[in-house]
Formats: structure tokens, C-alpha cells, sequence
């Protein structure tokens, strides 16, 4: 039961990391990016490449991860996305589905189809057991650490949204872009930096996650309805919607699949649906925001 | 209405030289080629499938992530009537229309409020909610092995549905042409004309007193029951329904098929299917196991260009407007 609770705050604060950078692209530039997903895949496959072929340290292959993915965004951004901000929705859509069925193909054409597993160093291997009977809680040292490095991006986060000036850009380039313009902020610039950072994150989330989530060509396309989700209902206004959202999310996919295996998936989307359905901005948004 | 407005609006819908041509022609090709009879059945298909986004998408402006849904629900209704109730492919096709009529109308009570965003969520969800049951309910759809064991009784107890496909092109042609005339004339009436101020600007046309969530409503439930039709035809022709009905990759290809032929004008959705099948045919003759980079590449060049491009080629040597 605890163990549960505990597995699924581990898995929704991965997914948090994972969707963070969406929501706030999405609430930024007002852009739909399904092909977010390609970019935590690419730091998944790296630290798989980097810790196979080159012995690279588990450790080591999570700053490089969110390097890669967050130079990759940076000259995505900057070359591809930019044009597409002012485009309708629906070339926004079809735009990212194709980088996605690319970044899909193509990464089974060069690194093969099978699922990757990524030996994890021994310390994180272990397993402690808290309590006894109904309320035994069973943690993972794995997940233990998860929910450590995500817990303190996080707070930088949330830290460096609320405090620094970047912070104060950024939020102000979210709620009204030609008035943060016409203050002389560069939008453009925010958005650049944002769009590296969130793609980094994602690229983290990726090698982080590649041993819980499992991580083969198709990762994208399974996991952009999860990434969608957080953002939908979290709505895109502030990080603690998307946090709160990935946590409901991450218990009710790992009670579901644990309690009901047979309905776990269906309880996940119809939720999200009777959600949406109820609030269609998403559940926690700011009243005033646009 | 003055006489000049009047002849205007009339000239939208008059019937082009080229249409019936078009139609024509479509319908001497599986006599011309009847080796590839099967084929321009599932050109067919795939063309109604199309030109249901088309209402919704090209007309209404609802972008929707999970057509797929409804294709796959007819597929299921219309396979599980004949292998339960009456193996008549009429009463079949009907019945599935029937059935996604009433899913259709539940499923646009979703899609009356939000942003995009929420309207890709919820159709999305919807059609992965299916794809779930549909795997679940083995004891009824097969699950993950698909539906066997459908056989069509002939067509209106005369036609026979062979292995050539002849009479699946004919029957699939004729079911095709007759809800595109329906449509045709849905979309130049004055509903379409409304649907279209949906379109352009949802507030005004508020304003001006057009009732938005009813329009909303009962186009998306006639897209659901065109959706339905198509894949009722494709569970029938070919005998077999399988979960790929409810696939994420069907509802982004009939976007993507959609797009090629241009969006609000209803023969996107025909040329689109002509275009994308026989590109998939000789994409996936020169590499069977990654087409789908290809056909990657070709979105974002297509959205890069700019997709009304595309089906006006006298425009592609011009520089492009601010």
C-alpha cells in the first residue's frame, strides 16, 4: 500500500521532470510540441550509448544527457521551431508529429529496435524495507534517488522561476508577450533559452527514466499522451499544476496498474477526460491568466 | 437577399466540368486495372475517411487527434453485425453508422469547450479508450488477434465479394460517392455556411445568432458517422478487423492524407488518399521498415513551405507573403 504510494510518487515526480519543459513551452510560446518525447529519448539513448560503448559513469551520463538534449532543443529551436510559433495549431501539430515519426525511424535505423537496459552502479541497487504487515513501505534505492534529484530540480526551479530575474522574464514573456517586448525583454532570447532548458530537462528525465519507463524507438509516441496529460490538466500558468498533475497521474497509473492490471490504462484516460470535460482549462490555473 | 449575393453564393456550389469527370473516372479504374482493384478500394476507404476530418477539421476547425475512433468503431460494429447478426453488408453499413451516430453525439459533448489543446487531449483519449476495450473484450473483438472469421453475404444478395476486389471497389466507389454528395450539399447549404463563421470566428458568429454548441455538436456527430461508414467498408471488404483500426498512427495518417489534398473543399480528402497510397506503395517498396522517416520528413517540409503550396503549383516559383 505504501510501497505503492511510494513507486508512484517516484514514477509522477520522473514524469514531472519529463513534461516540466513542455508545460512551459506550451504556456510560453502557446505552442502544441508533440515531438517533446524525442528529446528525452535522446538523452536516454545517450547515456545508453555513452554508458555501453564508452564506460562513461551512470552518474556522469546525467549532466551530459541534459546537455545533449538542451544543445539539441537550442539548435532545434532556433532553426526549425521559430518559424512555427506563428503558425494555426494544426501545423504546429502536424510539424511535430513528423519531426517524431523521424526521430522514431530514425533511431531504429541507427540503434536498433530492441529495448535498451542500462546497468545502474550497485549503491542504487539495493531495496529497504520500512515498517511491517499492511503498512510495510519498500523503497527502492533507485527510486529513492529519483525522487531526491527531482525533488531538487524542483525547488531550483520553482526557485529560480519565483526569484531570479530570469524568472520574472520569463513569467512576464508568458503573460503578455508584446507588452515584455515593448519593456525591452528579449523575448526571443527567453524563449531560446527556455525551449534548451526544457528540452534538457527532458533529455534528464529520459536517462533517468530509462530503466523504469524502459526505453526503445517507440518511447515518444507511448509516452507523449502521458506528457500531454500532465500539461492539459496541469494547465501550462505556474509549475506546481503540472507537479500536482504528475503526481495524480504517477499514483493513479501505478495503483491502477497494480490493483485493476486489466483496467489500469482505462482508468488513467477517462480521468483525464472527465477532467477535461469538467475544467477544460486544466485544474489549477491561475484566475486571471490568459 | 439581393440578386447578386444570391448568385454569388450559388456559384460556390454549382457543380464544376472537372466533378464529374473525377467521378468517372474513379469508377472505370478498377475496370481499367483490375489487378490493383484492392488498392482503389482502400483508396476509397481512406478518401471518405479523409473527407469526415475534412468537416470537422477543414470546415468546423476542430482538430482532432483521434478520428480513428469513430473509423475503428464502424469497423468493429460493422464486422461483429455480420458475424453475429446478418452477414448483409447494407444492414451492416447501416447498422455501424448507426452505432457511431450515437458515439459520435456522446463524444461532442467533450469537444464544446477548451483550447486546442484540450480538444486533441480529449479526442485522443477517447479513441486510446477504445483501442483498451477493444484489447480487453477478447471474448468479443478477439483482441489483440483481431476479428476473424467475418464472411459478407454477397452484395444485395447478387454480387458476391471475390478475391479480385472488384466488387468491394464497386460497392466501396458507390458508398463513397453517395455520402459525398450528401456532404457536398450539407457543406454549400446554409448549416455549412454557419459552420464555417464557427470557423472563422467563433465570438461573432455568436453574436450574429448562431447557435455554436448545437453546430458543433451535430458536426462532429456527422463526421463520426461518415468516420463510421469507412471503416464499416473497410471491416467488410476485407473480412477482418483488427485493434490497428484504433491506431494513433491511423488518426496522424488521415490528417497527414488530409493535409496533402488541402483542407475546405472536400476533395482534399480524394486527392489526398490518391496521393498518399500510392506514395506509401513505393515508399514502402524501397524501405518497408522505415517509411515512416519519410513520411516525417515530409510533414515538416510540407508545414515548412507552408501546405497551401502544395495542391497550387503555379504558386511554388512565387516568394511567399508576410
Amino acid at each position: 500500500m505504501l510501497t505503492i504510494l511510494f513507486d508512484g510518487v517516484a514514477y509522477g515526480m520522473l514524469l514531472f521532470v519529463l513534461a516540466v519543459g513542455l508545460a512551459v513551452t506550451m504556456g510560453l510560446m502557446n505552442f502544441i510540441n508533440l515531438a517533446h518525447g524525442a528529446f528525452a529519448m535522446a538523452g536516454g539513448y545517450l547515456t545508453v550509448v555513452l554508458m555501453q560503448r564508452m564506460d562513461v559513469a551512470f552518474l556522469w551520463c546525467l549532466p551530459l544527457a541534459f546537455l545533449f538534449s538542451a544543445s539539441l532543443g537550442a539548435l532545434l529551436e532556433r532553426t526549425l521551431y521559430r518559424p512555427m510559433y506563428a503558425k494555426p495549431h494544426l501545423d504546429q501539430v502536424l510539424f511535430s508529429i513528423g519531426l517524431t515519426f523521424m526521430a522514431v525511424a530514425g533511431t531504429d535505423y541507427f540503434l536498433g529496435s530492441t529495448q535498451q537496459i542500462i546497468q545502474l552502479p550497485d549503491w542504487l541497487r539495493g531495496r529497504t524495507e520500512i515498517g511491517s504487515g499492511d503498512w510495510i513501505l519498500g523503497m527502492g534505492h533507485y527510486r529513492l534517488f529519483i525522487i531526491g534529484v527531482c525533488a531538487a530540480l524542483t525547488v531550483a526551479l520553482q526557485y529560480a522561476l519565483a526569484k531570479t530575474r530570469f524568472g520574472s522574464r520569463l513569467r512576464a514573456s508568458v503573460d503578455d508577450q508584446r507588452v515584455a517586448a515593448g519593456l525591452g525583454i528579449h523575448v526571443n532570447r527567453v524563449f531560446l533559452t527556455t525551449f534548451a532548458v526544457g528540452s534538457g530537462l527532458a533529455g534528464l528525465g529520459g536517462a533517468l527514466g530509462a530503466e523504469v519507463l524502459g526505453l526503445d524507438p517507440s518511447f515518444p509516441l507511448k509516452f507523449m499522451i502521458y506528457f500531454l496529460i500532465v500539461v492539459a490538466v496541469g494547465g501550462t500558468s505556474s509549475i506546481t499544476g503540472p507537479l500536482l498533475a504528475a503526481l495524480l497521474l504517477g499514483i493513479a497509473d501505478v495503483a491502477g496498474k497494480y490493483y485493476i492490471p486489466k483496467l489500469g490504462a482505462f482508468i488513467v484516460y477517462s480521468l483525464m477526460i472527465l477532467i477535461l470535460v469538467w475544467r477544460p482549462q486544466g485544474l489549477f490555473v491561475r484566475v486571471g491568466a490568459k | 437577399m439581393s440578386g447578386r449575393a444570391l448568385d454569388a453564393l450559388r456559384g460556390l456550389s454549382r457543380i464544376r466540368p472537372w466533378e464529374p469527370l473525377l467521378w468517372l473516372l474513379a469508377f472505370a479504374a478498377p475496370a481499367a486495372l483490375p489487378s490493383h482493384a484492392l488498392m482503389i478500394n482502400e483508396i476509397a476507404v481512406f478518401a471518405l475517411f479523409a473527407i469526415s476530418l475534412d468537416l470537422i477539421l477543414g470546415f468546423t476547425g476542430i482538430v482532432s487527434l483521434g478520428h480513428a475512433a469513430f473509423f475503428g468503431m464502424g469497423a468493429y460494429a460493422a464486422a461483429l453485425f455480420a458475424k453475429w447478426v446478418l452477414p448483409d453488408p447494407l444492414s451492416g453499413l447501416l447498422f455501424a453508422m448507426a452505432v457511431c451516430s450515437v458515439l459520435g453525439a456522446v463524444c461532442s459533448l467533450s469537444i464544446l469547450r477548451g483550447t486546442d489543446l484540450t480538444r486533441l487531449m480529449v479526442t485522443l483519449g477517447v479513441a486510446l479508450i477504445l483501442l483498451e476495450l477493444a484489447n480487453q473484450m477478447s471474448w468479443l473483438t478477439g483482441g489483440a488477434d483481431g476479428l476473424q472469421g467475418v464472411v459478407m453475404a454477397p452484395l444485395l444478395g447478387r454480387f458476391e465479394f471475390g478475391l479480385s476486389g472488384m466488387t468491394a471497389a464497386y460497392y466501396s466507389l458507390c458508398v463513397t460517392l453517395t455520402l459525398f454528395v450528401v456532404l457536398r450539399r450539407l457543406v454549400y447549404s446554409p448549416f455549412g455556411a454557419t459552420l464555417m463563421a464557427v470557423r472563422d470566428n467563433r465570438l461573432r458568429a455568436m453574436a450574429i445568432g448562431i447557435p455554436v454548441s448545437a453546430r458543433l455538436a451535430s458536426v462532429y456527430t456527422i463526421a463520426a458517422v461518415v468516420a463510421g461508414a469507412a471503416g464499416a467498408l473497410l471491416a467488410q471488404t476485407t473480412g477482418f478487423a483488427s485493434l490497428d483500426v484504433f491506431d494513433f498512427h491511423r488518426s496522424a495518417d488521415v490528417m497527414l492524407l488530409l493535409v496533402i489534398g488541402g483542407t475546405g473543399w472536400l476533395y482534399g480528402g480524394v486527392v489526398g488518399a490518391v496521393v498518399f497510397k500510392i506514395m506509401h506503395a513505393l515508399l514502402s517498396a524501397v524501405t518497408p521498415q522505415y517509411w515512416t522517416f519519410w513520411i516525417g520528413l515530409f510533414l515538416v517540409v510540407l508545414v515548412m513551405t507552408g501546405r497551401e503550396r502544395l495542391i497550387r503549383p503555379w504558386t511554388w516559383w512565387r516568394r511567399s507573403r508576410p
